[in-house]
C-alpha cells in the first residue's frame, strides 16, 4: 500500500475525488462544495411570526457584525492591535437567527470566532472594538482580546480558544440550569474542527445520559483552519448524534430565516423534554482562518459561489420584495451602522489601556490574593 | 475533638458543607452507588440523593469540564478524581479553563470548584498510578493546591477549599485514608488555605515537607533526636500559596534546611523552597539547602526497586546530617 | 588516491585545535573550498576548509577532540578505496600522518575523565550529580586545608560571614571545617570562644546546643572520636585552548626571558587637559589609553631596541611599530594589534582599538588581527591599579604596564597643588634591552606625555 492510499480520504470524499467534477470548471475545488447547503425554509416571515421591526433589527445586526469586522480587519492591518483575529464574516445569519429565536436568558457559549456572538448578545460595538484594541473599556477589560468576548450578564459566556475545550463548559452551564431548576436552554456553538475532539463526545454522552437542556451546534463553515471538513471528519457531522441516540438536525446557515425557524423549534423542544440536540448548521466563512491565512486550500470560484448566497443580501432581498423596507431605508441602516462602527473605532482608539495594577486583578476572587513571587 | 480516619474527616467536611449550602454537590467516578472508590463519600448518597452525589462515566475531561461550567453558572462542585493520575486527561479543563476563565473574561465569572482525590504513589501501582502532581498544578496562576498530611488538617482545609470562590486542587493519598488523627468537629472549624504548620519544634535543622511523606519525616526526626539532633518539622499543608514566612522563621532559627518532597526533583516544590530560601534567608544559612526527593525515574513495580525509589527515613536523616556537616 | 585531511594552522600561535563541529559525515561528497568543520583555536572558532574534492571516507576524530597541528582528522578519496594504511597506526609506513592520527586518538582518549560512575545508584539527596564528588573520602583532607582559594576568596557559609562580620572575626584567620574548607558557623563560634575547643568538639553531637549560645564556650573537654568532615568536593574545569596558550606562552616568557623592571611616575596634568580639548573637537572619544599608545609608539621609533625581538642567534630590530594591547575576556586575555601605531592619528587609534576590543570580547578576532606585534601595552588603570609589572608577550622585547591616573598633592614651585600622576612600568628582556636603554625609553615616553604637544611634531 502506498502512502497516498493510506492518507486519501475514504467514503464520500473519496468518491468525489475519483468522480469527474460536476461543474467542470477549471480550477474548481477538489470537492464540489465546501458544504452542501440544505434547502432553506419556505416559510414566510409572517408564518414564522417575525414582524417587520424584528426583521429590520436582524438586518441591522447582521450589517453591524459585518462592518464591525471589516473595520476591525482594517485596524489590525493598520497595526492598531495584534494577536489573533478570527473573522466571522459570512456566518452572521447563525448568530442573528439564533439570538432572535432564543429567550434573553438562554445561555450561549462559543469558540474563538466570537465577535458576532458578542455583538448579538449586548457587547456594544464600542466595547467590542475596545477589547480588540486591548483597552480597559473592552468587554473583558482588555484581558481577553479577540477570542474572549463575553457578556455574562446577558448570558453570553464567552469565546474560548482551545478547540473543543469549551464544550464541557457548555455541558456544565446546562447542568447548573437543570440543577437549579431554571428554564434555560444552553446553546453550545463550535466549529466543524471541534467535532473531532474527545471533549465533545464525552460531553454529548453525559448530556444525553443526564438529559441536559443543551444544544450542541456545529457551525460547519467547510474548513477546520485550512482542512476541508471532508478531509478531517469521516462521514457527515450530524451523524455523530446517532451513536448517542441524540436528536439532530441540519440547517441552512446562509439563511437567517432558516436558522431562526430551526432554533425556535428546537429550543421549544429542549424546554419541553430537557433532552439535548446535536445540530449542524452549514455556513461559510469568507475570510481566512485568521489574519495570517493565505487561503491556498480553496479557490475563488467557491468563494464567489457562497458570496452569491450572502445572508445579508438575502435578507435585504426579502425586505425589499415584501415591501418591508425601501432601498432608502436600507441605505439609512448602512449609514447608521457605519457611523456606529467608526464611533467604536474612535472610542477604542481614545480609550485608555488598562492600568498596570490591572495585571494582578481578576486572577482570584478574594480582595487581596497572595501572588507567588 | 474526635479521633477519625482521614477518609472520615474528608467525608465530614463534605457532608457539613453539603448540608450548609445546597449548591455544593459531588461528582466523580464511583462516588455515589459504590460509595466511593476509597469510601470517602460513603453514605452521602443516602443523605443527599442522586441529584447531589453523582456517578460519572469514565470521562475525566468531560466531567471535569462540566464541573467548571457548573461552577461558572453558580454551583460549587466537588469533583473527585479516582486519582490525580487520571486528572491528567482533564488537565485542559483545570489548566486552560478553570484557572483562566475569570482572568480572560475580565472578572465576569468565578470558578468556585474543588478537584480532589489521591495524589502521588501508593505502593506498587506502577508508573502511571504513582505520580505526584502538586508542583505541576502549582505552577499555574489561578489554582490553589492543598496537600495535607493529617486528618485534622484535611478536614479544616477541605472545608475552606469548598468555601473558596476559586479553583482549588485538594490532594490526598490512598495510603492515608485509614490514618487516624484528632479532628475538630465544630462545623465552623476552618483552617486557612496557605498556612503551614510547625508540627515539631527543634533548633538544629528545619525539615520542610507536605503530604504523605510527612510521616517519613516524623520518623526521621525521631531518629535524629536519638543522636541529639533536634529537627523542626514544617508541614506546608498548602503547596500554593506557599507559606514561606513559616519556613523562613524556622530556618532563621536553625540555619539549616532539608526539603523532603515526594515528587521528582526537577522544578518541584523542593526546588521552589530552596530557591526562595537562598533569596530570602541567604545570610541565615550555614549550609546549602538540601532536598530529598524521588529520583528522576518513573515508579517501578518490583518491590525492591520501589523501595529504592521511594525516599526513606535514612535519606531524610542523611540529608539532615549533611546540612549539619555531620555526614 | 586517498587524501589526508589534517588539522590546519589557523592562527600564528596555534599548536593544537579542538574539532568543535563537523559539517560533514562519512559518505558525503565534498568539493575543494567547502567548509567541513569548525575548529576552536587558541584565539577563536575558525572555519576549516577542505582543499580537495572527493568522498569523505573516514572521520577520525569526534567533536570536542583536541588535535595537534597536522594531526589527521579525516580521509577523503574514492568510495571503496582501501585507506587502512592511512588510518591504522603506521604499520604500513604511512609516516607522519599516521603518527599524527595516533596522536589524535591519544589526545581524544585522554580527555579529562569524569568521576561519575554510570552504575552509581540514585542518591535521593544529591540526585545523580555524582555523590563521588561530595562524599569521596579522598576529599576529606580538604576539610583541614586552608580556607582561602588562590584568588584570596574565603569560602564561608552566608551565616558564618554575617556573624563574623558582626562580631569582627577575620574569616581569613579561620580554618574552615566544612566541605572544601568552607568556614561554617561552628568555626566562627569556635573562634569567638577563643579557639579553646577542639574542632571535633564543635561538631560533636552535643554541638547544636552549644551553638545556640555563641557567648559561652562549650564546656565539653571530652575527646570524642574524630568526625570525618563532609566535603562538597571540588570542581574540575576543562582548560580551554585559550587558557592553555596563555599558560604555556606566559610561563615560557617568564621563565626564559630574563625580565627586569623600571618604573617612572608621569605627570599627566597636561595629558588630562589636552584630552579634554581634543574630545571637545574630536568626533570619536579619545581615551587616555589611545594617547599612551600613540606616545609609546612615537617613543619606540626613537628607541628601536625596545622595539626588537631576541632569537638566540640574532636580534631583530623592527622598523615598523605594531603595538598590541591586552584585552580581558571571559576566558583569559587577548592581545589585538594596532599596526603602524606610530603613523596613525589618535582618532584612528581610538576607532581601531575600540573595534578590536569589541571583537575580542565577542570572540570574533581573526588570528591576523593578533599577529605581528613588536611591543605590548597592558593597562590596568581602569581596574583601580596604581602600578604592576607585566610579563613580556613573546616575541616582544618589552611590555609596558600602565597604572591608573591618581589625584595627588604635588609640590610645584614650592607650593602644594593638586596633581595628576600615573605610574608606568616597563618589563624588558635583558638579553636585548639593557637597563639604560629601558630607562631612556621610559624617560622619552614620560617627556612626551608630560608635553603632549610634542606628539604633534
Amino acid at each position: 500500500m502506498t502512502k497516498e492510499a493510506i492518507f486519501t480520504p475514504v467514503g464520500k470524499a473519496a468518491e468525489e475525488l475519483a468522480a469527474p467534477k460536476k461543474s467542470g470548471k477549471k480550477g474548481a475545488s477538489l470537492y464540489e462544495k465546501a458544504v452542501d447547503l440544505p434547502e432553506p425554509t419556505t416559510a414566510t416571515p409572517a408564518k414564522l411570526g417575525l414582524k417587520k421591526g424584528q426583521l429590520l433589527e436582524m438586518f441591522e445586526s447582521m450589517v453591524l457584525q459585518r462592518r464591525f469586522e471589516e473595520r476591525a480587519m482594517q485596524m489590525y492591518q493598520k497595526g492598531k492591535f495584534g494577536g489573533f483575529l478570527h473573522l466571522y464574516i459570512g456566518q452572521e445569519a447563525v448568530s442573528t437567527g439564533t439570538t432572535a429565536a432564543l429567550k434573553d436568558d438562554d445561555d450561549i457559549i462559543t469558540a474563538y470566532r466570537d465577535h458576532g456572538w458578542g455583538l448579538v448578545r449586548g457587547v456594544s460595538a464600542r466595547q467590542g472594538m475596545a477589547e480588540l484594541f486591548g483597552k480597559a473599556t473592552g468587554c473583558s477589560k482588555g484581558k481577553g482580546g479577540s477570542m474572549h468576548f463575553a457578556n455574562v450578564e446577558k448570558h453570553f459566556w464567552g469565546g474560548y480558544g482551545i478547540v473543543g475545550g469549551h464544550i464541557p463548559l457548555g455541558g456544565g452551564l446546562a447542568f447548573a440550569n437543570k440543577y437549579k431548576g431554571l428554564d434555560r436552554v444552553t446553546t453550545c456553538f463550535m466549529g466543524d474542527g471541534a467535532v473531532d475532539q474527545g471533549a465533545l463526545h464525552e460531553t454529548m454522552n453525559m448530556a444525553q445520559l443526564w438529559k441536559l437542556p443543551i444544544m450542541f451546534i456545529v457551525e460547519n463553515n467547510g474548513y477546520a483552519m485550512g482542512t476541508a471538513t471532508r478531509r478531517h471528519s469521516t462521514g457527515e457531522l450530524w451523524e455523530r448524534a446517532l451513536g448517542y441516540g441524540m436528536k439532530h438536525r441540519v440547517v441552512n446557515g446562509m439563511d437567517v430565516l432558516s436558522v431562526y425557524e430551526a432554533m425556535k423549534e428546537m429550543a421549544a423542544d429542549v424546554r419541553k423534554d430537557s433532552m439535548p440536540w446535536f445540530v449542524e448548521i452549514r455556513t461559510y466563512r469568507y475570510r481566512g482562518h485568521s489574519m495570517s491565512d493565505p487561503q491556498k486550500y480553496r479557490d475563488k470560484e467557491e468563494m464567489e459561489e457562497f458570496q452569491s448566497l450572502d445572508p445579508i443580501e438575502r435578507l435585504k432581498t426579502v425586505l425589499l420584495d415584501k415591501k418591508m423596507a425601501t432601498q432608502k431605508a436600507i441605505d439609512v441602516i448602512y449609514e447608521k451602522v457605519e457611523e456606529e462602527v467608526m464611533d467604536a473605532v474612535e472610542f477604542a482608539d481614545n480609550s485608555p489601556f488598562p492600568e498596570d495594577s490591572a495585571l494582578y486583578e481578576d486572577m482570584y476572587s478574594e480582595p487581596n490574593p497572595v501572588f507567588h513571587r | 475533638m474526635a479521633e477519625l480516619q482521614f477518609r472520615e474527616a474528608l467525608r465530614q467536611a463534605i457532608d457539613e458543607e453539603m448540608a450548609r449550602d445546597e449548591n455544593v454537590f459531588i461528582m466523580g467516578e464511583e462516588v455515589s452507588e459504590y460509595n466511593g472508590a476509597y469510601k470517602v463519600t460513603e453514605g452521602l448518597l443516602e443523605t443527599y440523593g442522586f441529584k447531589r452525589v453523582i456517578d460519572t462515566p469514565i470521562a475525566e475531561l468531560g466531567f471535569a469540564g462540566i464541573g467548571v461550567g457548573a461552577a461558572m453558572n453558580g454551583l460549587r462542585p466537588i469533583i473527585e478524581f479516582m486519582t490525580f493520575n487520571f486528572a491528567v486527561l482533564a488537565a485542559d479543563q483545570i489548566i486552560n479553563h478553570a484557572s483562566k476563565v475569570k482572568y480572560m473574561l475580565g472578572g465576569q465569572v468565578s470558578v468556585p470548584i474543588v478537584f480532589r482525590g489521591p495524589n502521588a504513589s501508593a505502593g506498587q501501582l506502577g508508573a502511571t498510578h504513582s505520580v505526584a502532581y502538586e508542583s505541576m498544578y502549582a505552577h499555574f496562576p489561578g489554582i490553589k493546591v492543598i496537600h495535607p498530611s493529617e486528618p485534622g488538617d484535611a478536614k479544616g482545609l477541605l472545608k475552606s477549599a469548598i468555601r473558596d470562590n476559586d479553583t482549588v486542587l485538594f490532594m490526598e493519598s490512598e495510603q492515608m485514608y485509614g490514618l487516624k488523627g484528632e479532628v475538630n468537629e465544630d462545623p465552623e472549624y476552618l483552617i486557612p488555605i496557605g498556612k503551614a504548620a510547625v508540627k515539631r519544634e527543634g533548633s538544629d535543622v528545619t525539615l520542610v515537607t507536605h503530604g504523605k511523606i510527612y510521616h517519613t519525616v516524623v520518623k526521621a526526626a525521631a531518629e535524629l533526636a536519638k543522636e541529639g539532633i533536634e529537627a523542626e518539622i514544617v508541614d506546608l499543608r498548602t503547596v500554593k500559596p506557599l507559606d514561606m514566612d513559616t519556613v523562613i522563621a524556622s530556618v532563621k532559627k536553625t540555619h539549616r534546611c532539608v526539603v523532603v518532597d515526594e515528587a521528582h526533583p526537577f522544578a518541584g516544590t523542593a526546588a521552589e523552597v530552596g530557591y526562595l530560601l537562598q533569596r530570602d534567608a541567604f545570610d541565615d544559612l550555614d549550609a546549602p539547602v538540601v532536598r530529598v526527593t524521588l529520583p528522576d525515574v518513573s515508579a517501578p513495580f518490583s518491590k525492591p526497586l520501589f523501595d529504592a525509589w521511594f525516599p526513606s527515613v535514612k535519606d531524610v536523616v542523611d540529608g539532615a546530617k549533611h546540612v549539619l556537616y555531620k555526614s | 588516491m586517498a587524501i589526508k585531511v589534517e588539522m590546519p594552522k589557523l592562527s600564528d600561535t596555534m599548536e593544537e585545535g579542538v574539532l568543535a563541529k563537523w559539517n560533514i559525515k562519512e559518505g558525503d561528497t565534498v568539493s575543494a573550498g567547502d567548509v567541513i568543520a569548525d575548529v576552536e583555536t587558541d584565539k577563536a572558532t575558525m572555519e576549516m576548509e577542505v582543499f580537495d574534492s572527493g568522498t569523505v571516507l573516514k572521520l577520525l576524530v569526534d567533536e570536542g577532540d583536541t588535535i595537534p597541528l597536522g594531526g589527521l582528522v579525516a580521509v577523503i578519496g574514492e568510495p571503496g578505496e582501501d585507506i587502512s594504511g592511512l588510518v591504522s597506526g603506521g604499520a604500513n609506513g604511512a609516516g607522519d600522518a599516521s603518527e599524527a592520527a595516533t596522536d589524535a586518538v591519544t589526545v581524544a582518549a585522554t580527555e579529562p575523565e569524569t568521576t561519575d560512575s554510570a552504575s552509581e545508584s540514585f542518591d535521593p539527596i544529591f540526585g545523580g550529580i555524582g555523590s563521588g564528588n561530595t562524599t569521596d573520602s579522598s576529599d576529606s583532607s580538604d576539610s583541614t586545608q586552608t580556607t582561602s582559594t588562590i584568588d584570596g576568596r574565603v569560602k564561608a557559609s552566608p551565616l558564618a560571614k554575617k556573624v563574623a562580620s558582626e562580631k569582627g572575626v577575620d574569616l581569613q584567620s579561620l580554618q574552615g571545617s566544612g566541605p572544601n574548607g568552607r568556614v561554617v558557623i561552628a568555626d566562627v563560634e569556635k573562634a569567638l570562644a577563643g579557639g579553646a575547643t577542639s574542632t571535633a568538639a564543635s561538631t560533636s553531637p552535643a554541638a547544636p546546643a552549644a551553638q545556640a549560645s555563641t557567648a559561652s564556650a562549650p564546656a565539653s573537654t571530652q575527646a570524642p572520636a574524630p568526625v570525618s568532615r563532609p566535603s562538597s568536593g571540588s570542581e574540575k574545569v576543562k582548560v580551554s585552548q585559550m587558557r592553555k596558550v596563555i599558560a604555556r606562552r606566559l610561563s615560557e616568557s617568564k621563565f626564559t626571558n630574563p625580565h627586569f623592571y623600571v618604573s617612572v611616575d608621569v605627570d599627566m596634568a597636561n595629558v588630562v587637559a589636552a584630552r579634554a580639548q581634543l574630545n571637545h573637537v574630536s568626533p570619536v572619544k579619545i581615551s587616555f589609553n589611545d594617547i599612551i599608545l600613540k606616545a609609546a609608539a612615537l617613543s619606540l621609533k626613537k628607541h628601536p631596541w625596545v622595539n626588537g625581538s631576541w632569537n638566540e642567534t640574532e636580534m631583530t630590530i623592527h622598523h615598523d611599530v605594531h603595538i598590541a594591547f591586552a584585552v580581558a575576556v571571559d576566558e583569559g586575555l587577548l592581545t589585538p594589534v594596532i599596526t603602524h601605531t606610530d603613523q596613525k592619528s589618535l582618532m584612528e587609534i581610538s576607532a581601531e582599538s575600540k573595534e578590536l576590543a569589541g571583537l575580542a570580547r565577542e570572540k570574533k578576532l581573526q588570528p591576523q588581527q593578533m599577529e605581528g606585534s613588536t611591543f605590548t601595552i597592558s593597562n590596568l588603570g581602569m581596574f583601580g591599579i596604581d602600578e604592576f609589572t607585566a610579563i613580556i608577550n613573546p616575541p616582544n622585547a618589552a611590555i609596558l604596564a600602565v597604572g591608573g591616573i591618581r589625584d595627588e598633592a604635588v609640590v610645584k614651585e614650592g607650593a602644594i597643588v593638586p596633581g595628576k600622576r600615573m605610574k608606568l612600568t616597563l618589563s624588558s628582556d635583558h638579553r636585548i634591552v639593557d637597563g639604560a636603554k629601558a630607562a631612556e625609553y621610559l624617560n622619552e615616553l614620560k617627556h612626551m606625555l608630560e608635553n603632549p604637544l610634542a606628539m604633534m611634531l
